[in-house]
Formats: structure tokens, sequence, C-alpha cells
């Protein structure tokens, strides 16, 4: 691709040949579509109708992970924040932060798999941008996406309409993600079959959104895990969460790993589930429809909105006893014995 | 056998929940020495099934919990020593110290860092062979093993910039200091599952025979701590008084014998500093003779400084079973997982944080925040 070498070159984010062979040659072949093709200094489109626009940097390490790598996350983490609001996304930025010495193998595998997630999502990338920092300056390769898309008429879906009596839905396994991640970090070696969840959910939101139109909040439970996105919402709309840990849908492997960690699932990550509160009368409706997908296959029920201790969430254990589930305080960090 | 589900299934429970409430009759105030312990029992709401007549303390088992204010200072100064790589668990990353943490410590330049085992360390040391690399040995009867093996085999191989600082603790010693203190009364023990799996069952004994409270060694899922406390109410309602194993997939009697032979082949015991207890006699491990130059106390020219104790914390007198986190008035006010005041409401064994965040076990819906 580049008479450079196989490695990126801090000439490489300069601006100048070099810059300019790496996205003619490593990008826009894979990227390619009418509006970034253009290569103007902003895309420009219509848009018509309510709009939703979101952020989202990436710094995942590794960078390549079972199941998914950080190109893919970084499509997937922005089309789903879009997703949570129902809008329909549509087009995505693209900023990359290399460290220098990067293989530009591994470059153009982040790019194919972001390419990948944008076609399974139905979104397409329009703008972009490539910096190069010096070694050291960055961990192998920073990304950050920005997204629009459009929220369907009718659509209010916000963290703060959970309404006491509303069930609480999660659309399949929690803790896949971050289990996946440890499994490859330096220093922590455990062999395990699990893979990242990281998924686009919008096409899983449209699906659900027909259904029904009172669907009223929705969330993807990434950092904290499941734990503090149902705390979130618990105080954001003013009520309290009750769950279930016998409903919590966890892989075997997730419990395994997390109880040799000294690791709850509740607060591990997840890049390809979402948490749907929605109104009890549909609730049956809305789990038949996501358990057809993909994405949605082992969803589960996990609970309901209740009116007393607003902004908390309590937990019924196995045991039949009730306990507090609180919020992630700082990393969740292994214990000593 | 998975050996996880099966121990959290809930219709075992529910029978055992129901023979305790059959048999127990006399009150009987059981202590859980070990944090893990504490964990489960809080975790699973275990204290709001049982009947009123059982009372659950907790004790000092946890590692973390139970390290001296000046023995955290050590380890801080440690890790400023000009080159020096301190590595250490998690846990010890948030605790604070007397005038600041490892934590604090690291954001101002120095090299620390989190491992899983002793294992990475020595491989860190490795891989930086003109830095020294210190390990903070911190941890009880199951932990020191992996160190002196760590110690055993830096010798082999001759890596000569691998220290250990030892805070290792004893728990048998401890028992002994705290049921002397005649603070607490007990009617029972729950004994640590984990490090009687390396010690066995005989270290127990004394408790049953000398003090006539009843032991049982437990595991750490809910149904294990269901069974340790019918096991016990059983005996304390017999007026018996014996060391019985319920954890019998993880504790032989006779313990793990390998496992101590490297501990006391490197270590050998020592009086030792515990939060809220002072010095007790032989209840920790400092390095034998022949060991001296991996001993990073000995080996490096560092102030600690003055020790100085948090304002208004009553750690010591949780892990002494004589209060509870809801006496503190810190309690989720000043001292918090985020803003931690004391060792107990950082560890994730600590009785501190297992109150905030599970609540206090009996509504489940008091905890902190």
């Amino acid at each position: 691709m580049s008479k450079a070498g196989n490695r990126i070159l801090l000439a490489h984010g300069s601006g100048g040949k070099l810059a300019h062979d790496l996205i003619e040659k490593g990008f826009l072949p894979q990227l390619s579509n009418p509006l970034l093709d253009k290569l103007d200094d902003s895309a420009v489109f219509d848009l018509s109708g309510r709009l939703a626009f979101t952020t989202d940097s990436y710094v995942v390490s590794p960078i390549f992970f079972p199941g998914g790598d950080i190109g893919r996350l970084a499509v997937c983490g922005t089309v789903n924040d879009l997703s949570m609001t129902g809008a329909v996304p549509l087009y995505l930025s693209l900023a990359l932060i290399i460290e220098e010495g990067l293989p530009q193998e591994d470059l153009i595998r982040v790019i194919t798999s972001v390419q990948q997630a944008a076609a399974e999502a139905g979104v397409q990338i329009v703008t972009g941008d490539t910096k190069v920092v010096n070694r050291g300056s960055a961990d192998r390769l920073f990304i950050n996406t920005a997204g629009v898309g459009i929220v369907p008429s009718g659509l209010e879906i916000s963290g703060s309409k959970a309404q006491p009596g509303d069930k609480v839905i999660v659309s399949g396994t929690i803790g896949d993600h971050g289990i996946a991640v440890l499994s490859q970090r330096e220093g922590l070696s455990f062999s395990t079959e699990l893979k990242s969840d990281c998924a686009p959910l919008n096409r899983l939101v449209a699906e659900m959104v027909e259904v029904s139109s009172r669907i009223h909040c929705l969330r993807d439970p990434t950092r904290g895990g499941l734990a503090t996105t149902l705390n979130e919402l618990a105080s954001q709309s003013k009520v309290g969460i009750r769950i279930e840990e016998e409903k919590l849908p966890v892989r075997e492997a997730v419990s395994a790993a997390c109880e040799m960690l000294g690791l709850d699932p509740l607060y591990v990550a997840n890049e390809g589930k979402l948490v749907a509160i929605v109104a009890s009368e549909d609730a049956e409706a809305i789990l038949d429809r996501m358990h057809r997908n993909l994405y949605g296959r082992d969803a589960a029920l996990i609970g309901e909105v209740r009116q007393q201790n607003p902004g908390r969430v309590v937990m019924k254990t196995r045991l039949g006893a009730s306990r507090i589930v609180d919020m992630l305080v700082g990393d969740p960090l292994p214990r000593i014995c | 056998m998975k050996f996880i589900d099966e121990f959290r299934r809930s219709d075992l429970a529910q029978g055992v929940i129901r023979r305790i409430h059959h048999n127990s009759t006399k009150k009987a105030r059981l202590m859980e020495f070990c944090g893990g312990h504490t964990v489960t029992i809080m975790k699973n709401g275990i204290r709001q099934l049982l009947p009123p007549t059982i009372e659950m303390l907790s004790g000092p088992g946890c590692p973390v919990c139970v390290t001296d204010n000046a023995d955290l200072d050590k380890a801080i100064a440690l890790a400023k020593v000009p080159g020096a790589i301190l590595t250490t668990f998690g846990d010890m990353l948030k605790v604070p110290g007397s005038r600041s943490s490892l934590q604090e410590a690291k954001a101002e330049g120095a090299d620390v860092r989190m491992v899983y085992s002793t294992m990475d360390a020595l491989q860190i040391a490795r891989e930086n062979a003109a830095r020294p690399v210190i390990f903070l040995g911190i941890g009880f009867e199951t932990t020191a093993p992996t160190v002196a093996a760590s110690i055993l085999q830096a010798k082999q191989e001759g890596i000569s910039n691998y220290y250990v600082l030892s805070l290792h603790k004893l728990c048998p010693p401890v028992i002994r200091a705290l049921l002397d203190s005649g603070e607490v009364k007990l009617h029972g023990l729950i004994c640590p599952g984990h490090v009687s799996a390396i010690i066995g069952s005989k270290p127990w004994e004394f408790i049953a025979r000398d003090y006539r409270i009843p032991c049982v060694i437990s595991g750490f899922e809910p149904l294990d701590v269901l069974q340790t406390v019918d096991m016990l109410i059983s005996q304390v309602e017999a007026g018996d008084s014996r060391v019985e194993i319920a954890y019998r997939r993880g504790v032989r009697p006779e313990g793990n014998q390998r496992a101590l032979e490297l501990m006391y082949q490197v270590f050998e015991p020592c009086p030792a500093r515990w939060r809220g207890m002072g010095t007790v006699p032989d209840s920790g491990l400092k390095l034998r003779r022949e060991f001296a130059r991996f001993d990073a106390e000995l080996a490096f020219d560092f102030d600690p400084g003055p020790t100085l104790e948090p304002q208004g914390c009553i750690c010591g007198d949780l892990l002494r079973g004589v209060k509870t986190p809801r006496d503190c008035r810190l309690f989720a006010t000043v001292c918090t997982p985020a803003t931690p005041v004391g060792p107990c409401m950082v560890s994730s064994e600590g009785s501190c944080a297992a109150y905030y965040h599970y609540g206090d076990g009996t509504s489940g819906e008091q905890g902190g925040q």
C-alpha cells in the first residue's frame, strides 16, 4: 500500500503524500460512498425530522479481542447510542488517533471491520480524520465516532420515562464483552470460548418499536454494566426498580470467570445489549419479537418498576431475600483471596 | 458438577433454612471470620433468612482491612523508591495510608502495577532486570505459599532485582487474641475456607477445645454458608464444640502439606500489627535469614513517615466484631467507596463495602448512596 514499509509513521498523519495515499488506498476502497468519496471538508446532506446526534470515543485495549475489535466497537457503540432514543441511525464520522508504529495491516483490519459493522447496521461513514501521534502518546489506536439519525415521529423514549408497573427487559446475556476483553489482557491469561457481544442494535430496536409505541426507556448497559444502567434509569425516572437474580441471563463462562476474578456480572460491560423499560401490557409481545432477532434471542424479562424506593435498584436474590444493587464505583478491581 | 450453580440452588437452600429455623432455640452469636463469607452473606441476603435467635458478626478476615496504616505507609514509600516498580493485587491500590494511597502515588508518577499472581510480578522482574521490582505481599495463609514459590523461583533463576514486602498474616493466632480479649462472646465460628484449604482443620481445634466454641469450615457459595450455619446451630443446641468441615470439596483435615512446606521454607512466624488489634505474637510471616536478600524492608532506604490514624474511623472496632458499620458516623456520609476513609470501605471483602453495596441485610434496602 505504501512505500514507507508496513508501519504507520508520523508522516501518515501530516496531511502530505503519505497521508493522502493512506486515505486513497487504505480507507476509501472499503468505506466508499458518494458522500465520503467527494473528500470535501464536510459531508453535505439533506435530513428532515427530529435529529438524534451523539458522539463517543473508543480506547479499548487490546484493540482486537474475541468477537470484535475497536473498529466494530466504534461503529456499534455510536449506532447503539442513537438507537437508544429510538432513532434510525444514518451517518457516522470516523476519527482515528493512531500511535506511531502501528502495523498498517492492523489498521486495515480495523477499517475492514468498521465497514462490515456499518454495512450490517445500514449506516455510512461520511466524514473522517486521521492523526498520528508519537509512540507512547496513545495506546496503538483510539477512535472517535459521531453519528446522526432520525427519530420517527411519535416516539418519546428517554431515561426519565419509566413508570411504576412497567416491566424491565434485557436483550440477552450480560457481561460477555467485558469478560472477553479481560481474557485477552496482558498479565491475565485465562482461556475462554467467550466472545464479545459487540453488535449494532438498531434493527432490533426498529422491530421492537414496530410492536409497541409504549417503550419508555432504552439504554445500552456498556461500562458499569447492567447494575449501573438500572441505577441511572431509576434515578432519572425517580422510580424504584426491582429485579430478580434468578431471571438474569448470564452465560456459564461469564459467571465462572467472574467467580475466579472476584467480579460481578452485573457490573461487567456489554456492547451489544440493551435494557428496555416498557409498558406492562406490551411486555410479552415485545419480548416475543425480540426473541426472533439474532441480537435479542436470549432476551429476558428481569423485573419491574415500582413506586417504592425511588432511585434505588433492589434485587430479589436466589435464596428469596432482597438486597440493594448499587451503582459501580470506580473500576472493578479483582480481589486478593 | 460445575461447582457454582449447584451451590446456589434455591430449593436446596430453602430446605436448609427451614431446618435452621426448626432447630435454633438458643441464642447464638456466630462470627464469620472471613470477609469472603461476609460478602456471600450480604450479597445473598442470608441474614434476613435466619431466625432472630441467630446473630451474625463479621470478623477480621479481610487481609486488606487488617493491614495497619504503618505498613501501608511502608508500601507507599517503597513505591516511591527511584526506579522501583511496585507490584500489587488490585485490592490494595485504593486503600488510604496515613497520607495517601498507592493509587495516588501512581498518579504522582510512581510505577505501581496491578498483578493477578506473584508469577506475573516475577515476570515483570525478568523483563526489567535493571530496576528493582517489589511485590507487596499481603494476604493470609492462602497467599503466602504462592509468594514463597515466587521467591524460590527467583532464587533458582538468579533473579536479583525481585523483592517482597512481607505483610502476610496468619489466622489462628489472631482468633486466639480476639477471644482472649473477652470483648465479644461467640457461640460459633465460621472458619475460612480458603485458608483452611492450606492449613487444614487441626489449627482450629484449640478454639473448640480451650474456648468451647463450635467451629465449622465453610465454602463461599450461599448454600455452603447456610449448611455451615446449620451445622453450627446443631452443635450449639447439643452443647457440643467440635471442628467440622462443611467445605469438603476444598478442605482436607491435613490441609495442603506441599503449600505449607513451601511457606515455612521461606517464611517464619513473627509478631504482626493488625489494625484495631495492635501487635499479635506469631501472627505474621517474615522472610527467613537465608532469604533476607529478597526482603524489601532490608534492601531499601525509605522513610514511611509518622503514622496517622484516620479520624473518626471505626474499622478497628469492626474488625474485632464489637461494632458494625451502622455504628460509624462516617458510614455512607463522609466515607463511601469513592471517598474511603478506612480500608473496610475499600476492599471488596470489607464489611463497610459489603453493607454499602448490598444494604445492611435486614430489609436489603438500606445501603449507602
